[in-house]
């Protein structure tokens, strides 16, 4: 029953998160300077009459007072309905965009992000553990500079490294230009594609992981219930496994949540690097082109995505620790 | 009358103290003893003098760029004398005797280029810094000393703020607020103030509960007072370490906008090198001295904070010292 009402506390707790991102992401895409069909007419070049113009922004629901448009654009999006591209892919909606792009960025950011928390979250338990160890300092001076690099700069490292000096994976792009390949070939072509983004990004993140991880697993050594578990005789790997990493993980999975809006920076400039068609790659198009309606869909989509990330980590926390089911 | 005395913990130093006369006296002295028992304790951290070390070096190269001729930043080479021993078909130019870390495209050297983008990429990450700890102790102190309906509405900001994924909103305004340097310090100062609160917010709420703010709030002081003689000189110890490792982010949060081209087009950062030398095609070419020359400066300085940062934070951070 308290975990029931816990989850939808936390629920409707991101509902209205949702609400406030929604409200944001309105006003401000109105406070953009000059008027969108002046922009429009201007960069692309149509000659439209004064009278044509009028009917544009009627059409756009531009001269609708503020509230309505505001109650539009909500239905709007809950419709699934986020306007029309003006530059990136002119007259595409910028939901069937997102459909194209969509999965590539999740597949990328998804399983890097496993991969990088379970690998920190697995080597900063033994390095916390054996603190001072050989194992401890050389992951936690490799933890420091990954921290401190850019996802960029490394992405751009292992560029010049395996492109173009060992010539051992594709420079860029989803899936070759030339081939097409079917069945597995075209999934070995794609992995091959993958791999560079992926490794940038999943390194990018272990060295927060594995810190945050050791400092969490430092704070619960201290706890008497290690000192009980170990006086009652308790090898060493048990009393990590099941006493200290257990306790240690919770705080964890908070922060995780939290680097999760980083994350998506990162695979901004990651997917710019390598080229590959996902929506970071589209944000930055649609940036350069000054293309309003996909911009303000993918800021949407970012914000949903960091909001889900944190709804996950807020249930998983109730599951993982019982005493926030009872208190809640 | 001063209540501050209650408050010391520590016990002195070992060895004769001066003769003390006025309050005054005994206030300074605290505090010189205070700041020498810091200083000896942060000396033992091996990681905490070698990024002093290394923000000294940047630091000093910042500061002397000032000086330096700042026509190397817009100075094309014009003649082949100018990028000697590099033909023009040649550029970028590796490096050389004449340009010991090569050229650019444009044949200007990218040691000045990288000399000079030290003043801007630290400037901004120290001016960022400060805006964020600011709004982040503002909000924190508030929200933690005041308490009630002030404390729901500010944290429940930072949790809105904190959900937003910042280079998503930050391409949002840039492409909004133009692009100069100032609308790079602003974002990157706005948007990353909630995490700062959220810590300050918890150290007020700790420091709140001790005896001597009871004591001095039962005598008739009022908020004002409390908030400066009590709660911010507990507090600040937290407000400087953190400062000092939202420096390294901020550096990391504007090499990142001027990656993706957001960057003040006037002015040269180390993530604008970069982004100059990426768009003009320098990982194609194999122009490894163009990228990864800032690069190395980036990691570096953002280390050197990083370091510094955690030092601080093992001395301040009781919890930690004893283990």
């Amino acid at each position: 029953m308290g975990t029931q009402r816990y989850v939808l506390g936390k629920i409707f707790q991101a509902f209205l998160t949702l609400f406030f991102i929604l409200t944001f992401n309105f006003f401000l895409f109105r406070v953009i300077p000059g008027d969108p069909v002046a922009l429009l007419t201007k960069t692309s070049g149509v000659e439209l009459s004064g009278e044509q113009q009028q009917q544009l922004r009627d059409d756009l629901g531009l001269l609708d007072p503020l509230p309505t448009q505001y109650v539009g654009y909500i239905a709007d999006t809950f419709r699934g309905d986020l306007g029309v591209s003006t530059f990136v892919e002119p007259g595409e909606q910028v939901s069937t965009v997102f459909f194209r792009d969509l999965p590539k960025t999740l597949v990328l950011v998804g399983t890097s992000t496993i991969a990088s928390v379970a690998l920190g979250l697995v080597l900063g338990a033994y390095g916390g553990w054996r603190r001072g160890r050989a194992l401890d300092l050389s992951a936690m001076s490799g933890s420091l500079i990954l921290y401190s690099m850019p996802e960029f700069v490394l992405g751009i490292l292992f560029l010049l490294l395996f492109t173009k000096y060992l010539h051992l994976f594709p420079s860029g792009g989803y899936k070759s230009v030339t081939g097409n390949a079917t069945g597995l070939a075209y999934i070995a072509d794609v992995l091959n594609h993958l791999f560079l983004p992926w490794i940038t990004l999943t390194l990018a993140y272990v060295g927060e992981y594995y810190l945050v991880m050791r400092s969490s697993l430092l704070d619960v050594m201290g706890e008497e219930y290690i000192s009980l578990a170990r006086a009652k005789g308790l090898r060493d790997k048990l009393v990590l496994r099941h006493h200290a990493a257990r306790n240690a993980l919770l705080p964890t999975v908070t922060l995780i949540a939290l680097s999760f809006g980083f994350v998506l920076g990162g695979a901004i400039t990651v997917e710019l690097v390598f080229s590959y068609p996902g929506i970071g790659k589209l944000s930055f198009d649609a940036l350069r082109k000054h293309d309003f309606p996909v911009l303000q869909g993918t800021f949407l989509v970012f914000s949903l995505a960091v909001l889900v990330a944190n709804l996950i980590a807020d249930v998983l926390y109730g599951y993982l620790d019982p005493r926030v089911r009872s208190s809640a | 009358m001063k209540t501050e005395e209650l408050q010391e913990q520590p016990q002195p130093e070992p060895g004769p103290l001066p003769e003390l006369r006025s309050p005054r006296q005994i206030t300074w002295t605290r505090r010189r003893l205070a700041l020498s028992r810091f200083w000896s304790r942060y000396r033992r951290s091996p990681m905490g003098v070698a990024g002093l070390v290394i923000l000294l070096i940047f630091g000093a190269t910042a500061i002397l760029s000032i000086f330096a001729d700042q026509s190397t930043l817009s100075k094309v080479a014009v003649t082949e004398a100018d990028i000697a021993p590099c033909t023009f078909r040649e550029l970028p130019c590796p490096p050389n005797a004449n340009n010991i870390l090569g050229t650019d495209a444009d044949g200007r050297s990218v040691f000045w280029l990288v000399v000079h983008g030290a003043r801007m990429s630290l400037l901004v990450g120290l001016v960022a810094s400060v805006i964020t700890m600011v709004i982040g102790s503002l909000v924190g102190i508030v929200a933690g000393f005041v308490g009630r309906f002030s404390d729901t509405v500010l944290m429940r900001m930072a949790d809105f703020l904190l959900v937003i994924p910042w280079l998503a909103l930050a391409i949002v305004l840039a492409s909004i607020f133009g692009q100069n340097i100032w609308v790079v310090i602003g974002i990157i100062g706005f948007t990353s103030w909630p995490g700062a609160a959220r810590l300050i917010r918890a150290q007020t709420l700790s420091v709140k509960e001790h005896l001597y703010v009871e004591r001095s709030k039962a005598l008739g002081a009022g908020s004002w007072y409390v908030i400066s003689r009590h709660i911010l000189p507990n507090v600040m110890p937290i407000i400087l370490a953190n400062a000092i490792l939202v420096v390294a982010i901020a550096i990391l949060s504007e090499s990142a906008l001027s990656f993706l081209g957001l960057g003040d087009p006037l002015r040269v950062t180390w993530g604008t090198i970069i982004e100059e030398a990426f768009s003009r095609g320098a990982t194609s070419i194999g122009a490894w001295w163009w990228l990864l020359t800032p690069s190395f400066c980036i990691v570096t300085v953002v280390l050197g904070f990083t370091m510094v940062g955690y030092a601080l934070d093992e001395i301040i951070n009781p919890r930690i010292r004893e283990r």
